[in-house]
């Protein structure tokens, strides 16, 4: 099987350190020692960690690294996460050219013209769910008032799925996303997920709109499980990544107070500034599976066919030979070349749309409530180190 | 600066369209990208290599003189 020495594994995932915001200091020293290092996951089965923003690069961006989770080899970072990735797998886990072909269906709806297009609709649902969050007396929890419902709001109305339903759908895909579900918790909510889908699916099919869900269904070359497995990965996707970088952009800017001062005088920075919280935070924590289909030279070390790797998408994001002083943020510095959204052919699909998101939600709270503020010492926010997708359980502020 | 582009390469991503609108375009389609301005002036080099080297199904392709 694997030819990783056992000696001096990493035990992943490793906790965080001091600061809730950088990544585990066992993968930081890996990234300025040992960049290819060994780890060994809650199987007790071997992997390779990368930590170079240039080697996970290139692993993302090899098609000799697969996302096919039928591959032998193919590291699974839980039990659950075995489950999700082997069940009727969407398009993350295929690799060209079947990926290829179910990306392609929905990219025309990611296109930047498009996304942009939806800036006053956004906007109107930001100003909405603010107002309504500042109509009672502080405090308030940020995360359940705002950041969760605004992401969820928008790809409820891009899919065509009621939001009436999202506590429904929010609750089963934090089972899916967290590290400690087991198996048949996951293939539960999995399963009531899709048929959710499905069931909505076949009413799109006899009362047809212009959402996404329709068009699918419209196209008539996919089963109604391909287009509820379709609409879960946006689904998901589309609202818990961003609403995670919100909350936790926030408290980033919050203990921060130069840096919010920089946007708050200049807003014109708000673009670079969602570019470099997103580098800064990068919020997918577990790190990103492949595995190697054939031998590959990665960095000087021979990664063997049916090995696995574990992309370490926060470590390339602090990567000192990329960015300069990467420890700090910087909201005036161009962070474009981070790899928060990943790399290659399985990029962020929906990254243009959580930009927009991100720009819209951080300028209009740092325009409308001047006097933002944490609401408890911050020794009392939760953060959500079990999860796939960092972030704050509840964010209390006051204004 | 000559600048061509992959369209079997390109996942779509918009990054390069964001970069620098004057030299990209995207399908209507399925957002596949479209190269408006082969031979871009001065003035937008510097953001067309930038938008070279984040896009990720290096589809972008910048010969230098």
């Amino acid at each position: 099987m694997t030819t990783v020495e056992p000696i001096d594994a990493i035990t992943f995932p490793a906790a965080r350190g001091g600061c809730p915001f950088a990544p585990p200091p066992a993968y930081q020293e890996a990234l300025e020692q040992r960049p290819i290092t060994p780890i060994s996951l809650w199987d007790g089965s071997r992997a390779w960690l990368v930590t170079r923003h240039e080697d996970v690069r290139a692993v993302m961006g090899d098609r000799r690294f697969s996302a096919d989770a039928r591959n032998a080899g193919f590291p699974f970072l839980s039990d659950g996460r075995r489950e999700l990735a082997t069940e009727n797998p969407s398009f993350i886990r295929m690799d060209d050219p079947e990926h290829a072909r179910f990306r392609r269906m929905l990219t025309g709806d990611f296109i930047i013209k498009r996304v942009e297009a939806l800036r006053p609709e956004v906007q109107r649902i930001v100003d909405g769910f603010l107002d309504g969050m500042t109509a009672h007396h502080p405090p308030a929890d940020l995360v359940a008032e705002f950041a969760l419902p605004v992401p969820s709001l928008v790809i409820c109305r891009l899919l065509g799925v009621p939001y009436q339903d999202h506590d429904y759908f929010q609750e089963r895909s934090r089972i899916l996303l967290n590290n400690h579900t087991t198996a048949d918790q996951v293939r539960r909510a999995n399963d009531e997920l899709r048929s959710y889908l499905e069931e909505l699916a076949e009413r799109k099919a006899h009362e047809p709109d212009d959402r996404i869900i329709s068009r699918l269904v419209a196209r008539g070359d996919l089963t109604g499980l391909e287009v509820a497995g379709m609409s879960l990965l946006l689904l998901i996707a589309g609202h818990e990544t961003t609403a995670n970088m919100t909350a936790l952009s926030t408290l980033a800017l919050l203990r921060d107070p130069a840096q919010l001062a920089r946007l708050r005088e200049d807003p014109t920075l708000i673009k670079g500034a969602v570019e470099e919280l997103l580098r800064f935070l990068s919020i997918v924590q577990s790190g990103t599976v492949r595995v190697a289909v054939e031998t590959a030279e990665l960095g000087g070390t021979t990664i063997e066919a049916g090995e696995g790797v574990v992309c370490m998408l926060s470590t390339a994001n602090r990567d000192g030979s990329v960015f300069a002083s990467p420890d700090e943020l910087d909201v005036g510095r161009d962070a474009r070349r981070h790899v928060a959204f990943g790399f290659g052919v399985h990029q962020c699909l929906g990254q243009p749309l959580a930009r927009l998101e991100l720009q819209i939600v951080l300028e209009t709270l740092i325009r409308r409530l001047p006097g933002l503020r944490l609401a408890v010492p911050v020794e009392q926010v939760r953060f959500r180190t079990d999860a796939a997708v960092y972030g704050v359980e509840e964010l209390p502020v006051a204004w | 600066m000559r600048v061509s582009v992959d369209p079997d390469r390109c996942c779509s991503s918009g990054q390069c369209v964001a970069a620098v609108p004057e030299v990209f375009d995207q399908s209507e389609d399925d957002g596949v990208v479209l190269l408006i301005q082969p031979r871009p002036p001065a003035e937008l080099q510097s953001a067309v290599r930038t938008a070279a080297g984040i896009c990720p199904g290096r589809a972008i392709s910048v010969q230098e003189p």
